[in-house]
């Protein structure tokens, strides 16, 4: 039985990454990495990894792909400049570099001589993979990589919404101050609408107060 | 099934991302195979994992999903920051770091 879960996973899975670089529509690319991903989450639940099956499916099958529908379909105007075809030549050599890379691989990872990878790994022991036994590992020997993985989360999202806001910038009339610091700032007042929504969004409209 | 064979399919996704990285030319498809690439990894380490019957390789995967999700978030956001000013969405154009 898990034999054919496997290959039906694995199959699955290989299709869903075919999938992904071969539609010509972005958005079937995204679709089919769903399908990849779901494949993927069985995989993990076939190696007695429960939590990261789980968090595969709600993290990547649910928040990342929300994330990359929203930009594909806010970008999908500029669609006609991709239509370009890569070159035959181009394409043949990625094909090659990929075919060769999986002939490295595998004989990296199978002709590696390891005794264990031929066999169906340790034997299981109840607890291995369950959110427990992960939430213990996090909290306790790897600690130091939760708090940095935190940081790193939180750098990402200012990081985004300074790349991705508008910068229309203010309306005439409203100067720009030089970004220098002094101790009258402290007490002086900021100009109208700045270090609000209106700067990002243009502050046309927006009554002075 | 044995580990090998789950290694053997990482192998064939990573080797399909990086194929995708190299031939295609819109943006958002190469980060779509980032992410293959690095959930083939994933998939390696998790096998790794189950062969030694420890949950490090697990933890590793899961710092591996944190570290995809960022860059994803800043990827997309450099996307949008280029459509909004109107710069075309292809790779090929953009080889010039000219602001």
């Amino acid at each position: 039985m898990s034999t054919l879960v496997f290959f039906v996973a694995a199959i699955g899975a290989i299709t869903g990454a075919i999938g992904v670089i071969a539609l010509k529509n972005p958005y079937y690319s995204v679709l089919a990495l769903v399908g990849h991903m779901i494949s993927l989450a069985a995989l993990f639940l076939l190696l007695r990894a429960e939590f990261l099956a789980a968090s595969q499916v709600i993290i990547y099958a649910g928040a990342v792909i929300v994330l990359y529908v929203f930009v594909v379909s806010y970008v999908g105007d500029s669609a006609p400049a991709l239509g370009q075809e890569p070159s035959r030549l181009a394409a043949l050599g990625a094909f090659a570099c990929g075919a060769a890379l999986v002939v490295e691989l595998l004989i990296a990872v199978l002709g590696s001589g390891l005794q264990a990878i031929s066999h169906d790994g340790a034997p299981y022991h109840a607890g291995f993979g369950t959110p427990g036994a992960i939430g213990t590992l996090l909290l306790t020997r790897f600690l130091a990589p939760f708090e940095i993985a935190s940081y790193l989360l939180l750098v990402a999202a200012i990081g985004a919404v300074t790349l991705a806001r508008r910068r229309r910038g203010l309306d005439d009339g409203v100067e720009e101050r030089t970004p220098v610091l002094e101790l009258g700032d402290v007490f002086r007042t900021r100009p109208a609408a700045t270090g609000t929504m209106a700067e990002a969004g243009g502050s046309r409209g927006v009554s002075e107060p | 099934m044995s580990i090998g064979w789950y290694l053997a399919v990482s192998a064939i996704v990573f080797a399909i991302g990086a194929g995708g990285v190299l031939v295609r030319r819109n943006p958002i498809v190469i980060l779509l195979c980032l992410e293959l690439m690095l959930n083939a990894a994933n998939l390696a380490l998790i096998g790794f994992s189950r062969m030694w019957g420890n949950g490090d390789g697990q933890v590793f995967a899961l710092v591996v999903i944190v570290v995809a999700a960022c860059e994803v978030t800043v990827g997309l956001g450099l996307i949008v920051a280029l459509h909004r000013r109107r710069l075309p969405i292809d790779v090929d154009e953009l080889r010039e770091l000219q602001g």
